[in-house]
């Protein structure tokens, strides 16, 4: 590995190589139906449950375009910054599958709806610009289903139709943490658009991905091997690490890389040729007969823009510009829709007197541990922004301490609890009266004249002591500052 | 009242309009010369008790305000009907039941009209003489072991045969107006997007186009005004202002330009049909149109362009025949296995064939030479049509280049049988009107046919000057009844 943390190169004895890598991402539109008929999408549905008799395929059954789906890919395309086309054209990919049920699948080949865009990733050393080839509308496939019955398969057609937006990369990945980030931040985009879930586990994002090598600082690209349907970014960083180094060994071996699409294992941890260049589908791609062109105008296209809502990158000015965070701060907050959305209700709900500081800290650090231990999303998180933002406030105003305040938290995610009323039930309001403070520091110092000496005699670490004792005494409910203050005059 | 099935569609509307006659009589009439014709081998469905029930039903709450009261009509079976076989006469379909109907029919449904049963056509609408039917060969009515013509060779024979007295087909390349010309009947292709296709099986998608066919011009125009509507489920339908065909109808054509088209003058065309068309070019002057001499320069090019683009299509839209989810599925040792069985078994010769041409020329490395280019021959010959209509507001020309052939004559020489598609496929890439009308007889008697083309969506236009020609014609057909012993 090279001394740059953020390159990611393969050293062997007298080369170093560099990994290129560009991604098809398969991205499911958020949509009540499909992109050719009226059946519902929702996930884990019974299976069959949700085919029409255009899904199916049936005799005389024909596509009509869901309109809803050609605005969430122009959305997705405007959140990408790229090139919205007027006319589009929708193909027929040709082959056959159990699952395929009209033997072709409906997309878009030689004209897609959006064109060259870009992402930009925040990366450790800087920010990259990933270019966007293309975004394109097609129909998912049905689900083959071969472990229910020895003999049988089975097909689940609910799936069949259902929208995708097909997002190309340019080759311009570099290493598996690239990746990483641009799966990240292509799903937050889409995300804050409303245009697509995410939800890998769910299926609504998957990737091809596209690796080869080539020795550092050469210009050209080495032959490519893709990795079909990848569904995690693990996976992903797994699955590119693993067949960068396959290619760096046969070339190191004088050995040429065949062109060729694999498959990635995910028990073995490697990726096997699914079939070369020479077995590729001839899928005889020919525009669909069946759907006229779609033609969006500029109008159509414009009055979508005013749609958009503000993107990660925009927030994430606006975040460090009006809240001054830092560039760190900022990222991790806008990187997800719900975090920025939990964010910025605390900062509403604090108030005039805010600290917006704190607010961030306990955010990334209580909240984010909490919802961790407990596996949850921060928009299914216990304690509502609103009594986070009441228990920020309670510390800001010296209403309780910042450890306190810590054992308010606690109590607050069985019911999500008003803090205040917890501050009140449990009597766990600060103690900032001077005068009580300091009798009760007169007696911790009479209690323990000895070690008050040693004190004056220069044993300075015995100061935390006597704030310990005051801390214990006030049952931990002392104000700190005022200790310090209260010991600092009395020793 | 045995002259019912000589009755033309509109005489029966006005007679059960009149209460002069019931739908079940009528009905009854058709069901029984159907049932004395099984040797024309027209039907492949028949649905006839419950025709009966429904006729029945009419005639107890009788609604005269329809077009098509009570009528009863058997429709080619490539159309999707509601819980009757529909099997595109094919055996990989020979046990589909649609649940659904296709906007046509319900169309004509709605007007009041009752299902007979569905009629015989070539395999998926790929023939010229209903030769590649599974449920066998279609006799035409005007001799015995002549073709009908094709694909719809069922519908064209049942209406000349008075089995119906109206019947829709379907016009993929002249699969209407090639057997209303073998039968003496009259066909209308209309305008790509006219007619909506949901519910039609499909063969070639930018080109396929549900029609009506009859034994008169008015009978035809009743039924093009109610199967045309715009449809919402067919992308490619068009919302367009429908005329009341029949109602608008006119013999008044004065006036009218009338292009012939040099170009349909081809080589080996037979002296009977030339004098045909010199024929109907006096009889639309004798009609006070005028007639112009026009050019389509790329008339020779229509016929491979079409037997390069349909089949491409028909490639593609017979894939979804894979025994997977319905119709006939043969056991395969695995799933490649039992695709490769089911469709070699279920498709038979013709369509396999027009697959595999489909597929070839759609390939990689032959996509530019053949489909790319048959696309842009198809934008050439569009443009002649358009150029040819600055000029003229319909063009004559006859409909087939020979009348109905023997049965078994053409079966085994696929490219003469595609030439009989050669004056009506430049219609169908071009998307327009088309209409062939009966306009005299060959020395042995068979019917020929005159088309007249319109302009995209100016079906009055060519239904007029069909019905004014038809005046002067005055054709009869010659039907002996041969089959009924």
């Amino acid at each position: 590995m090279s001394k740059n943390k953020s390159q990611y190169l393969i050293d062997r004895k007298d080369n170093q190589y560099e990994v290129v890598i560009g991604l098809e991402v398969h991205a499911q539109v958020t949509s009540e139906s499909k992109l050719f008929s009226t059946s519902a999408t929702k996930f884990g549905a019974e299976p069959n449950t949700q085919v029409s008799l255009v899904d199916a395929a049936f005799p005389g059954m024909l596509p009509v375009i869901n309109e809803f789906c050609v605005k969430q890919a122009i959305k997705t395309g405007i959140g990408l910054k790229a090139k919205i086309n007027n006319r589009s054209v929708f193909d027929r990919k040709n082959y056959f599958y159990a699952d395929l049920p009209q033997g072709y699948q409906i997309s878009q080949f030689k004209d897609p709806i959006v064109g060259e865009g870009k992402i930009i990733l925040d990366m450790p050393d800087g920010q990259k610009e990933v270019g966007i080839e293309r975004l394109h509308l097609e129909q998912d496939a049905g689900k083959s289903i071969h472990d229910l019955d020895p003999q049988n398969t089975f097909v689940d057609l609910n799936r069949s139709g259902v929208a995708l937006m097909e997002i190309v990369s340019k080759p311009d990945l570099r290493s598996p943490d690239e990746v990483s980030a641009y799966i990240k931040k292509l799903r937050s985009i889409m995300r804050y658009l409303g245009t697509c879930d995410g939800n890998m586990q769910e299926g609504s994002l998957r990737a091809d991905v596209n690796v080869s090598v080539r020795t550092k600082g050469s210009k050209d690209l080495g032959t490519r091997c893709e990795i079909k349907n990848v569904n995690s970014i693990k996976f992903m960083q797994m699955a590119i690490d693993y067949e960068a180094n396959r290619q760096v060994d046969l070339i190191e071996e004088g050995k040429s890389i065949d062109q060729e699409t694999r498959l990635f294992d995910t028990k073995k941890n490697e990726t096997r040729s699914m079939r070369s260049k020479e077995d590729a589908h001839d899928y005889r791609y020919f525009p669909d007969p069946d759907l006229l062109p779609l033609e969006v105008s500029d109008e159509f296209i414009e009055k979508l823009k005013t749609d958009i809502p503000e993107l990660p990158d925009d927030k994430k000015k606006r975040f460090i510009d009006e809240f001054k965070l830092s560039s760190y701060e900022a990222t991790i907050l806008v990187s997800d829709i719900d975090t920025a959305k939990y964010f910025e209700e605390v900062v509403a709900k604090m108030g005039k007197n805010k600290d917006i500081k704190l607010a961030v800290n306990w955010i990334t650090g209580e909240l984010f541990a909490l919802l961790n231990s407990k596996n949850l999303e921060i928009s299914q998180s216990p304690i509502s922004a609103k009594n986070l933002s009441i228990l920020i406030n309670l510390i800001k105003n010296g209403t309780i301490s910042g450890k306190i305040a810590k054992t308010v938290f606690e109590l607050m995610i069985e019911g999500d609890k008003d803090p205040q009323i917890i501050v009140e039930e449990k009597g766990l309001k600060q103690q900032s009266d001077p005068k009580a403070l300091e009798a009760l520091i007169d007696k911790i110092i009479n209690d323990n004249r000895e070690k008050a000496i040693e004190y004056k005699q220069g044993k300075e670490k015995l100061f935390g002591f006597f704030v310990g004792q005051a801390m214990k005494a006030s049952g931990g409910k002392a104000n700190p500052q005022l200790i310090n203050q209260i010991l600092k005059k009395k020793l | 009242m045995s002259d019912i099935t000589k009755q033309s569609l509109s005489e029966l509307v006005k007679n059960i309009k009149d209460k002069k006659l019931s739908s079940e009589e009528v009905t009854r009439a058709f069901i029984d010369r159907s049932e004395k014709s099984k040797e024309l081998n027209t039907y492949i469905t028949e649905d006839y008790s419950s025709a009966l029930n429904k006729a029945k039903k009419f005639d107890q709450k009788p609604n005269l305000e329809l077009k098509l009261p009570g009528i009863p009509m058997a429709v080619k079976d490539l159309f999707c009907t509601k819980d009757i076989r529909t099997t595109a006469g094919s055996k990989i379909l020979g046990n589909f039941v649609p649940t659904y109907e296709s906007t046509v029919t319900q169309n004509i449904w709605n007007e009041g009209a009752i299902l007979l049963g569905k009629l015989n056509c070539d395999e998926f609408a790929m023939g010229s003489s209903n030769e590649t039917s599974f449920f066998g060969n279609v006799q035409n009515p005007i001799d015995k072991n002549l073709v009908p013509g094709g694909s719809s060779g069922g519908s064209a024979s049942a209406v000349a045969g008075q089995l119906t007295p109206i019947t829709i087909g379907t016009d993929t390349g002249g699969s209407i107006r090639q057997p209303a010309s073998f039968t003496g009947t009259v066909g209308l292709k209309p305008t790509y997007g006219s007619c909506s296709r949901y519910g039609i099986v499909a063969f070639a998608s930018s080109l396929d186009q549900a029609g009506p066919m009859a034994q008169n011009v008015k009978d035809c125009a009743l039924l093009q005004e109610v199967i045309s509507t715009y449809d919402s489920k067919d992308s490619t339908s068009i919302d367009f202002k429908r005329n009341n065909y029949s109602k608008e109808l006119t013999n008044n054509i004065k006036g009218k330009k009338v292009g012939i088209p040099k170009e349909y003058r081809v080589d080996g065309m037979p002296k009977e049909i030339d004098e045909l068309w010199q024929k109907g070019i006096q009889y639309v002057k004798d009609c006070g149109a005028e007639i112009f001499d026009i050019s389509l320069p790329h008339t020779s090019y229509a016929l491979p362009t079409y037997y390069i683009v349909a089949p491409a299509e028909a490639s593609s839209n017979l894939a979804r025949y894979d025994g997977v989810k319905y119709g006939f599925r043969a056991k395969g040792e695995n799933l490649i296995d039992m695709y490769e069985k089911t469709r070699s078994e279920g498709f038979g010769a013709e369509v396999q064939r027009r697959i595999m041409i489909g597929t070839y020329v759609l390939s990689s490395g032959y996509y530019d030479a053949y489909y790319l280019k048959a696309q842009k021959v198809r934008k050439l010959i569009k443009n002649d049509f358009d150029e040819a209509y600055k000029k003229v507001d319909a063009i004559l020309t006859p409909s087939t280049p020979s009348s109905a052939f023997k049965i078994g004559e053409k079966k085994d020489d696929p490219v003469s049988m595609y030439l009989n598609d050669i004056f009506t496929v430049p219609v169908n890439l071009a998307g327009l009107p088309g209409i062939s009308i009966p306009a005299g007889h060959d020395a042995n008697g068979y019917p020929l046919g005159l088309q007249i083309i319109g302009k995209a969506f100016d079906e009055q236009n060519i239904l007029n000057i069909a019905y004014a020609m038809e005046e002067k014609i005055n054709f009869k057909n010659k039907i002996t009844d041969w089959w009924i012993k």
